[in-house]
C-alpha cells in the first residue's frame, strides 16, 4: 500500500515538473520566423511575407505618452502596489511549500500537532491569496493605465504566457480550495496521500506562476530574442528563459521561504502574546519556534543565491554590475549590511531565549555571549563602508575618503568573510538550541565532540585565510573568486556537523520534558522584528532590482522617457519603501484578523425566532 | 488590545529605525538625470575642444571610467598608442585595423578584436570582451562622439591626434554635449561658481576647506604659476596638501578666454 501510494505521489511530483517545462511547448508560437514557415508550409500559394506577423520594434516615446491621473504619481502607485503584490505573492507561494512538508512530516511520524500547525498556516494564508489576486489585478490596471506603452509591448511578447498564467490562477484556486476545506475530509490511510498529492499540486502552480511572471520582471532587466531596436525575433521560450531568469528563479524561491517563515513567525508570536492560558501559551510557542526554524534554515543559503544573481548580472552586463555594486547604490548595501544584521540577531536572540524552555541550557549558556560577541564584530564589519562621503574638513583630517584602519574592512574579502562568520556561528547558536535538552548516550560522544570542534576551528581559520591573504595580499581577479571557497567552507562546516549530530544524538536522553511556553514576551518581539525587517528588506532590494535598469523600460531597447524616468534616490527610495511595509503589516494584520475571527461561533439568545 | 498597540508602536519604531537610517545616517547622493538629446555644432568646433569633449564623454556619458580605472577592472588606456600598435603585432589579434585611429576605432565597437590577457569575460580565456559596444543600447555614442573620444585618447597618451573632427551636424546626449555650443563666460564669479572652485578652496563668496585658502594668492603667486596650476593642478602641490585631489580636466573644460580670466582674477587678489 505505502508502495502504491509512494508511486502515486511520485508520479503527481513528475507530472508537475514535466508541466513546468512542458509549458512552453503547449503555448501557440509567436515567433516571425515561425509564422512566417508556417504560412509557407500550409498554403504554397500564399505570400508568406506579405501575411507574416511582423513585429515592430520597441516605441521611443515622449513625456506625452504617459498618462497623467488625477495628479497621482504614476511610479510610485505603480511601485507600491507591484511591491505589495509582490509580498503576498511570495507569501502565499511560500507557505504552501512548508506546509506541505509539515503535513509529510506529520502523516510520516503520525503525530497529530504537525498536521494541526500546518492547517494553521494554510488557514491564515487563504485570505492572502485573494488579496495577492486582488493587487495583482490593482498591478495590471496601474500599468495598463500609466505605462500603456510598456504594457503593450510587454503582453505582445508575452501574450501567450500572460494568457498561460491567467488560467493557471484558476488551477491553482481549484487545488487550493480542494486542499484547504478538504483538509479534515481528506484524513486517514490512502486519503492523507491524496490530500498530500493535492499540497504538492498546489506548489507546483504556485510556483509556476511565480516563474512565469519571474521572466517578465527579468526581460526587462536582460531582454532576449530581440535585435537592438526591440524587434521580437525569437520565440515565447526564449524570451523566458532570458539570462537572469532562473537566478532569480532561484534567489525568489529560497528567499520566499525564508519570508513566509518570519511573517507566520509574527502570526505566532502574536498569538502567544495574546494567549489565554498554558496551552495556549505552550501551542503557539512552539508554531514560533517553528516558523522560525523555516526562516533561519533558508536565511542561511539566501546570502549565497544573492551573490549568484549578482555575480549572473556582472556576467550578463558588466556595466550593469558596476552600477549595482559600485554606482550610486553602493550604499544601498550598507543599509542592507543593517537589516541583515537584524535579521540575524534576531533569530539568533530568539534562539537563546528558547533556551530557557530547557534545564539543561545551563551548560550552554556561558557559552552564548562568545557567540553574541562574534555576531556583532562582523556585523560591524560587514555594515563598515568602502568609501566615505565627508565634509571638506572632515576629508582634510582624515587624507582621503578611505580611513586608515577601517577602509581595509570594507573591501569584498572582508565582507565575506564576516557573513560566513555570521552563518557560522548562526549554526552553532542552533547546534547547542538543540543539544541544550539532550544528553548523547553514543560510547564515542566525547570523540565526536572533538572533532565537531576541530571542525568548526579549521573551517573558521581556513574561511579567514581565504579572506585574508586572498583578499589583501594577491591580485584582484583571487579577491571575488576565494569568495567561493568560503561559501563551500561554511557549507561543509554545516554539512558534515548535522551529519556527527545526527548520529551523536540518535536515542540521546532528554534532560527533562521541554516546557513549551517558558520563554520571555521579549522573545516575541524578536520574531516581530524579524518579520518587519524581512518585509522592509524585501522592498529595498526590489528598488535595487529595478533601479540598476536605470532610465530604461527595457534596458537598452525601450528607453523610459516619462517624467519619473530618474533614479530615486536611496532617501527617497526608504521613504516609499517605509510606506508600504505599513500598509503590507496592516494589510497581514487583517488576514491574520479573519483567520481568528472563522471559528468563532456567538450564540444570539432571543434573537432568532422559535420553531415549532 | 494592548498587545495589539505594543506590537503596532514596536513594528512602527523599527520601520521609523530603518527610515531614519536610510535618510540620515548615509550621504544621500542624488544619481544623475537620465541624458538629455541635444545638438552639437562640430562646424565651430577647434580641434582642442573636440579632444576636451571626448574627455568629458570618456568620464560622463561614455561611462568608460567605470571600467577603466585603477581598480583594475579593465586596462588602463594612458598609454594606448603606444599599445595599439603592439596589440595589432599581437597573434591574437583578430581585427583589421592598421592604424592607431583604426584600431581604437575597432575597440569602441567591436571590443572583441583584441582582449588584453587577464581581462576576458570569465571562462572564454581571453577571447571575449565584457565590454559592450558603446554605440549600441545603454551607452549609445553617436559616430561624432566615438570620434571624439579616440581623439581623446590619443591625445592624453601622448599619440598624434589623427582624428578629423567630422564635418556635420550630429546629435548627441548628455553632459558632453551641452557646453560646447555655450558661450563663454564673462566674469570670475560665473567661472567659480560653474567649475565649483568654491567646493574646495576659500576664494570671493565661498568658503571650501579642502584645498588652499585663495583670498590672497596674487600676493604669492604670479601669473604662470596660477595657470599651470589649473592646467595641471599636481605640478606643484602646496605645502600642507596632498596631491590627487583637484580634477585634472577642469583646464581642459575651459575656454581659453576663461582660463585667462580667472588667472588674472586670481592673479589680482592680493589684499
Amino acid at each position: 500500500m505505502l508502495t502504491r501510494n509512494m508511486k502515486i505521489t511520485f508520479g503527481a511530483f513528475m507530472l508537475a515538473i514535466l508541466a513546468i517545462f512542458m509549458l512552453p511547448d503547449f503555448v501557440p508560437v509567436a515567433n516571425a520566423s515561425d509564422v512566417v514557415a508556417s504560412a509557407a508550409a500550409t498554403d504554397v500559394a500564399a505570400e508568406p511575407v506579405a501575411n507574416a506577423i511582423t513585429y515592430p520594434p520597441a516605441p521611443t516615446l515622449t513625456e506625452a505618452d504617459y498618462p497623467q491621473i488625477a495628479g497621482v504619481n504614476s511610479r510610485v502607485a505603480v511601485w507600491l502596489v507591484a511591491q505589495l503584490h509582490l509580498w503576498f505573492g511570495a507569501f502565499v507561494v511560500a507557505v504552501p511549500m512548508f506546509v506541505f512538508i509539515i503535513e509529510a512530516i506529520g502523516m510520516i511520524t503520525r503525530d497529530q500537532r504537525y498536521d494541526n500547525m500546518a492547517y494553521e498556516f494554510i488557514k491564515v494564508t487563504i485570505t492572502a491569496y485573494s488579496l495577492t489576486a486582488i493587487l495583482g489585478g490593482l498591478l495590471s490596471f496601474s500599468l495598463i493605465l500609466f505605462y500603456p506603452d510598456l504594457f503593450k509591448y510587454l503582453a505582445m511578447i508575452f501574450k501567450e504566457s500572460m494568457w498561460a498564467y491567467a488560467l493557471l490562477f484558476f488551477v491553482e484556486s481549484a487545488v487550493l480550495y480542494i486542499y484547504y476545506y478538504g483538509w479534515h475530509w481528506l484524513q486517514g490511510g490512502n486519503k492523507k496521500w491524496v490530500h498530500l498529492t493535492f499540497g504538492l499540486l498546489l506548489n507546483a502552480a504556485g510556483l509556476t506562476l511565480m516563474f512565469l511572471a519571474n521572466a517578465w520582471t527579468t526581460f526587462m532587466m536582460s531582454p532576449s530574442a530581440v535585435d537592438a531596436a526591440g524587434v521580437f525575433n525569437g520565440n515565447i521560450w526564449e524570451a523566458i528563459h532570458n539570462f537572469l531568469w532562473n537566478p532569480i528563479n532561484i534567489h525568489r524561491v529560497v528567499a520566499n521561504v525564508a519570508y513566509g517563515g518570519s511573517v507566520v513567525g509574527a502570526y505566532a508570536a502574536f498569538k502567544f502574546l495574546n494567549a489565554k492560558n498554558k496551552e495556549q501559551r505552550a501551542h503557539y510557542d512552539w508554531v514560533g519556534y517553528n516558523a522560525n526554524f523555516i526562516a533561519i534554515s533558508a536565511l542561511l543559503p539566501l546570502p549565497f543565491a544573492g551573490y549568484y544573481l549578482t555575480a549572473e548580472m556582472y556576467a550578463y552586463s558588466q556595466q550593469m554590475g558596476i552600477t549595482l555594486m559600485g554606482g550610486v547604490f553602493a550604499w544601498l548595501f550598507i543599509i542592507q549590511a543593517v537589516l541583515i544584521g537584524a535579521l540575524f540577531l534576531s533569530a539568533n536572540y530568539y534562539l537563546w531565549c528558547g533556551m530557557g524552555r530547557s534545564e539543561g541550557a545551563y551548560r550552554y549558556n556561558p557559552k552564548i555571549k562568545y557567540i553574541a560577541f562574534v555576531l556583532v564584530l562582523a556585523f560591524l564589519v560587514w555594515f563598515t563602508p568602502h568609501t566615505l562621503v565627508l565634509t571638506n574638513s572632515e576629508l582634510k583630517d582624515l587624507g582621503g575618503p578611505y580611513h586608515k584602519y577601517l577602509g581595509a574592512f570594507g573591501i569584498m574579502p572582508a565582507k565575506n568573510t564576516a557573513v560566513n562568520f555570521l552563518l557560522t556561528f548562526t549554526f552553532l547558536s542552533f547546534v547547542f538550541y538543540r543539544r541544550a535538552n539532550k544528553v548523547a548516550t553514543v560510547s564515542w560522544a566525547a570523540a565526536g565532540n572533538a572533532a565537531q570542534i576541530a571542525l568548526f576551528t579549521a573551517g573558521l581559520i581556513n574561511i579567514v585565510i581565504l579572506g585574508v591573504y586572498y583578499g589583501y595580499f594577491t591580485n584582484t581577479v583571487y579577491k571575488v573568486a576565494a569568495s567561493i571557497p568560503q561559501v563551500l567552507t561554511t557549507l561543509l562546516i554545516i554539512i558534515i556537523s548535522v551529519v556527527i549530530d545526527t548520529f551523536m544524538y540518535k536515542g540521546a536522553k532528554d534532560v527533562a520534558p521541554l516546557h513549551w511556553g517558558k520563554v520571555p514576551a521579549r522573545s516575541q518581539y524578536a520574531l516581530f522584528l524579524l518579520a518587519v525587517s524581512f518585509t522592509w528588506l524585501m522592498g529595498l532590494m526590489g528598488y535595487v532590482r529595478s533601479g540598476i535598469r536605470q532610465h530604461w523600460h527595457v534596458s537598452n531597447i525601450f528607453r523610459d522617457a516619462s517624467p519619473d524616468a530618474f533614479t530615486p534616490s536611496l532617501g527617497y527610495a526608504a521613504s516609499v519603501v517605509s510606506v508600504g511595509t505599513i500598509l503590507f503589516m496592516t494589510m497581514v494584520i487583517f488576514v491574520f484578523w479573519l483567520s481568528t475571527i472563522s471559528g468563532k461561533h456567538v450564540v444570539a439568545k432571543g434573537y432568532w425566532k422559535e420553531q415549532a | 488590545m494592548i498587545n495589539f498597540f505594543k506590537v503596532a508602536i514596536f513594528s512602527l519604531l523599527v520601520v521609523g529605525g530603518f527610515w531614519g537610517f536610510s535618510n540620515f545616517g548615509i550621504p544621500q547622493i542624488k544619481p544623475a538625470p537620465p541624458p538629455v538629446e541635444e545638438k552639437l555644432d562640430l562646424g565651430a568646433m577647434t580641434m582642442d575642444q573636440f579632444v576636451a569633449l571626448g574627455g568629458k564623454i570618456f568620464h560622463g556619458k561614455g561611462t568608460c571610467t567605470l571600467c577603466h580605472n585603477a581598480m583594475g577592472r579593465a586596462p588602463m588606456l594612458d598609454q594606448i598608442g603606444a599599445h595599439a600598435v603592439e596589440h595589432m603585432k599581437d597573434a591574437r589579434y583578430k581585427g583589421e585595423a592598421k592604424t592607431v585611429e583604426e584600431y581604437l576605432h575597432e575597440s569602441l565597437v567591436k571590443p572583441s578584436a583584441f582582449v588584453v590577457a587577464g581581462f576576458g569575460k570569465s571562462g572564454s580565456n581571453d577571447t571575449e570582451s565584457p565590454m559592450p559596444d558603446v554605440t549600441g543600447g545603454g551607452i549609445g555614442l553617436n559616430e561624432a562622439e566615438v570620434a571624439a573620444v579616440i581623439a581623446y585618447l590619443q591625445d592624453s597618451s601622448g599619440s598624434e591626434v589623427t582624428v578629423e573632427i567630422p564635418k556635420m551636424e550630429a546629435p548627441a546626449e548628455g553632459e558632453g554635449a551641452a557646453p560646447v555650443e555655450e558661450a563663454a563666460l564673462k566674469t570670475p564669479e560665473e567661472i567659480l561658481t560653474k567649475y565649483s572652485c568654491g567646493a574646495c578652496h576659500t576664494v570671493a563668496d565661498h568658503a571650501g576647506e579642502l584645498g588652499p585658502n585663495l583670498t590672497k594668492i596674487g600676493a604669492k603667486r604670479n601669473k604662470e604659476y596660477l595657470r599651470q596650476a589649473i592646467l595641471d593642478p599636481d605640478a606643484v602641490i602646496a605645502t600642507g596638501y596632498s596631491g590627487g585631489m583637484m580634477p585634472a580636466a577642469i583646464g581642459e573644460q575651459m575656454k581659453a578666454s576663461e582660463l585667462e580670466l580667472l588667472v588674472n582674477y586670481l592673479a589680482g587678489l592680493k589684499k
